[in-house]
């Protein structure tokens, strides 16, 4: 274990954790103004449905997945009498059918990035940066997951690569201040690349729109329809307090009067 | 009963001469900057016309507005859950070909040129992608019915009936101008589609605004507006919208398109409406019957009932004697002469529409036509082109609305004249539509000749208690400036009005290079902002509001008015 492998498991997670968080509290304080999902829908709308739709609905299952690979340990698995064999069918399948349809709608989002002149003449280093990057981190995922079992065939090596044994606990290790370097030196490269490209991700997360994942605007469903605001918070205040208690003044009914 | 306060406007449409000054004054202040060249907040369209953006009115296909659903209010584009799934993409929103490709010319090749045989051209480039464009579509693309013939039919008012007769009989058009903004409804289906909260309703003056911190860019609003008076600035990725120019109006002032109408055609003022049944009059079964709906939402502010529950509800005295002094009351419900635009949309709109009596006239005599009452009313009864069309516009199809207002404006022409040339059988005209004599000579007044104070009655905003404000910072219209760029006159943020932003309106920048014109009513407009900062300093800059007016008492309001504007004041 040398200083290397320290920089790539440890310091650089850290880091790239640390802008993600910090970066995202910094950001919500201060560019309250800046805050939004970015839609370039206005000027092209066709391509835009089918790359939003397909990489939305796609990377949704695959963050879903990502939970139950990396977060949920693998005794709880076996506690819950989930084979090793029939867990790794369903993370293949789903995890593949997911991952396609979520890598051909961000490849198509940034096919339509590059190639619309309107929307790409308007797009800023940051966009190109973490569209590409998701396009990129996808990718790689995919790759480590399919590709894998390829290079597994030809070499004779166990089918399914178990990384609820080694990435998963790497990863666990990290939000409780140990990390255990050691578990990700003998990980396979592909899915070496994709944690330290899903890190640089998480370090432009921030800056970039990718915010409006943590607007999903759920508070909608409780509030009512019309909003009111008043330039005088304290006064309307007292005053819908005073309307409460007191009656209304005698003689006055629904309606204008005829 | 729950009285509230909205700032109404009443458009007199026989007045605009469509030379859309409105429109330009509108953009030069408030959306000439990158990302909202596109919009207009302001837009006058001929009628019939496909609109502003393309048929905007076929609530079919772009689902703005509400709906009856089993009987309860629905928006028309689908309840919250629908909306939350479909957050993704948001299926009814316009494209910007909708509204029109902004575009520049490429000036350069104008100025360069070598001497040469032919003239060198200008070739349109456009603002969003900066390559050449192939001109297709632009604002006011079909202006004064150009075009008419090729694109008259998709004018979504053009139904029924009247598809047939219209498109046979367009060598005898009709048309009239129709100025549009936001209509700052009092059920406004914007708001209640922003999912992330961000769009409201000015608790006292009924303003509707787009809290730009708070935006965050689903459209919902764009699409959820039947009128398309909400817009998405694709630059910074936040909606935007018409804000009735609320500094202006929070200081007595009328709006820009308003205070530069060139017809003179818009009245502002308060009315005083019953909150607690909004919902109820928007959710009446019968369209036809929304009209009489809204109409009985507003309150009589003469009632001395409605004045003391307007002042239980905290409505601050002078503002109820100034929506005693509006003009929108008798436009709108003694007289009964103006009318909301597509009612059917049940947002219950507050700019409400004198349907224009050319079109008729037209027909009757050819354009300003003095035509007898007697000519015109049969004229009024037959024709069924022009009468049904305006009342798709403004009475959700009742026709028997519409001809109830001609017939109105029909006899006040008829009145006046008689009054001026014999003074003999006005009070039969008078009668022939149920009016009162003095009723007519009034609406007379007010619609022809009203000065600039008849026509705009605006209570100054009530900021005694601006330091509350200061929490509120930030949170109101466009009132970005304050964290995006330094403040323009080098003041402290808190102090920075809304407007002072680099390439922005500058409304508010200060006085010598702020006016146009440098006309006094300006200057004595910012001559108030410095006495206010100095104010605010005081206070231990505790004073966000750019519009706090510090007048002791009505004298000194007024004074400052009548100081303010001088003899080239418009109106004077
Ligand atoms: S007209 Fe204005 S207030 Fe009414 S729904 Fe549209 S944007 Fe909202
Ligand atoms: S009220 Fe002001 S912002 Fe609205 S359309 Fe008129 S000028 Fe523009
Ligand atoms: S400025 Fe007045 S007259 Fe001219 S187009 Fe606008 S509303 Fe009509």
């Amino acid at each position: 274990m040398n200083l290397w492998h320290q920089f790539l498991w440890v310091i650089f997670p850290y880091l790239a954790l640390v802008t993600f968080v910090l970066g995202h509290i910094y950001r919500y304080a201060y560019d309250q103004f800046g805050w939004t999902a970015g839609s370039s829908q206005l000027m092209e709308r066709r391509l835009l449905m089918w790359g939003v739709l397909l990489f939305h609905w796609g990377i949704l299952f695959v963050f879903i997945g990502h939970v139950m690979g990396l977060l949920v340990p693998i005794e709880v698995y076996r506690a819950m009498g989930v084979s090793d064999h029939s867990y790794h069918l369903l993370a293949l399948w789903a995890g593949t059918l997911f991952g396609v349809i979520a890598l051909a709608g961000i490849l198509l989002l940034n096919i339509r990035r590059w190639f619309i002149s309107r929307i790409r003449t308007n797009t800023d280093t940051m966009r190109f940066l973490t569209d590409g990057l998701l396009l990129v981190v996808i990718f790689s995922g995919l790759a480590a997951t399919v590709g894998y079992r390829i290079y597994a065939a030809q070499y004779d090596l166990p089918a399914e690569f178990e990384y609820r044994e080694n990435i998963a606990p790497w990863f666990r290790s990290l939000f409780y201040f140990a990390p255990q370097i050691e578990l990700m030196l003998e990980v396979p490269l592909m899915f070496q690349l994709h944690v330290l490209l899903a890190f640089l991700l998480f370090a432009l997360w921030p800056f970039s729109s990718l915010v409006h994942v943590f607007s999903v605007p759920l508070g909608y469903l409780r509030r009512s329809y019309i909003q009111y605001r008043s330039s005088n918070p304290k006064a309307a205040i007292s005053r819908e307090k005073d309307r409460r208690k007191s009656r209304k003044p005698v003689g006055v009914d629904q309606g204008r009067k005829e | 009963m729950r009285v509230k306060a909205q700032v109404a406007m009443v458009m007199n449409l026989d007045k605009c001469i469509g030379c859309h000054t409105c429109s330009v004054t509108c953009k030069n202040v408030w959306t000439s900057r990158e990302g909202t060249e596109y919009m207009w907040w302001n837009n006058v369209e001929t009628k019939p016309g496909v609109g502003y953006p393309k048929m905007y009115e076929d609530q079919e296909r772009w689902k703005g507005g509400w709906q009856l659903k089993n009987g309860k209010l629905e928006l028309k584009a689908g309840g919250k859950l629908r909306k939350l799934a479909n957050i993704f993409f948001n299926p009814d929103l316009p494209s910007i070909d909708d509204f029109y490709e902004p575009w520049t010319y490429d000036y350069e090749t104008l100025t360069n040129a070598k001497p040469s045989e032919h003239q060198p051209v200008a070739q349109p480039i456009s603002q969003l992608s900066g390559d050449p464009l192939d001109l297709q579509w632009g604002p006011n693309w079909d202006d004064d019915l150009a075009g008419t013939p090729e694109t008259g039919h998709l004018d979504p008012n053009i139904r029924g009936e009247l598809e047939e007769s219209v498109r046979f009989e367009y060598e005898k058009v009709f048309m009239a101008y129709l100025p549009r903004i936001c209509e700052h409804c009092l059920n406004p289906s914007c708001v209640a589609s922003c999912p992330s909260g961000a769009m409201y309703k000015r608790e006292e003056d009924g303003i509707v605004l787009v809290d730009q911190e708070q935006c965050r860019g689903w459209r919902y609003c764009v699409s959820g507006c039947p009128y398309k008076k909400t817009y998405f600035n694709w630059e910074t990725g936040k909606a935007e919208k018409c804000t009735l120019c609320y500094p202006r109006i929070e200081a007595g002032q009328p709006t820009i398109c308003s205070e530069t109408c060139v017809g003179r055609l818009r009245y502002i003022g308060l009315v005083l409406y019953d909150a607690d049944s909004v919902e109820e009059a928007a959710s009446v079964p019968d369209e036809k019957e929304l009209l009489e709906a809204q109409r009985r939402v507003f309150m009589d502010p003469n009632d001395p009932e409605v004045v003391e529950q307007a002042r239980f509800d905290g409505i601050p005295e002078d503002w109820i004697q100034a929506a005693q002094r509006s003009p929108i009351y008798p436009l709108a419900i003694d007289w009964g002469i103006a009318l909301p635009l597509h009612p059917e949309y049940r947002t219950m709109p507050m700019v409400w529409y004198v349907p224009p009596l050319s079109p008729v006239m037209g027909f009757v005599e050819g354009e300003g036509s003095e035509a007898d009452p007697d000519d015109v009313f049969p004229a009024i009864d037959e024709l069924r082109i022009p009468i049904q069309y305006l009342a798709n516009l403004l009475s959700a199809g009742d026709e028997e609305v519409v001809r109830r207002v001609l017939k109105r404006l029909a006899a006040m022409r008829g009145y006046m004249r008689e009054k001026n040339l014999s003074g003999a059988g006005v009070e039969e005209i008078a009668a022939s539509v149920g009016m009162e004599p003095q009723a007519i000579e009034d609406m007379y007044r007010l619609l022809a000749i009203a000065k600039y104070e008849d026509r705009y009655v605006i209570p100054l905003a009530h900021k005694e208690l601006a330091h509350e404000l200061y929490e509120q910072r930030g949170s109101q219209g466009l009132d970005f400036a304050a964290s995006r760029a330094p403040a323009a006159n080098g003041g402290n943020a808190a102090y920075s009005c809304s407007l002072d932003f680099a390439g922005g309106p500058g409304s508010c920048a200060s006085g010598e290079t702020g006016a146009p014109g440098g006309s006094p009513r300006n200057e004595g407009f910012y001559a108030m902002k410095d006495e206010l900062e100095k104010k605010a300093r005081a206070l231990g800059g505790k004073v966000a509001a750019p519009n706090v007016q510090f007048f002791k008492n009505k004298q000194d309001f007024e004074s400052f008015h009548l100081k303010g504007r001088g003899p080239q004041g418009a109106g004077a």
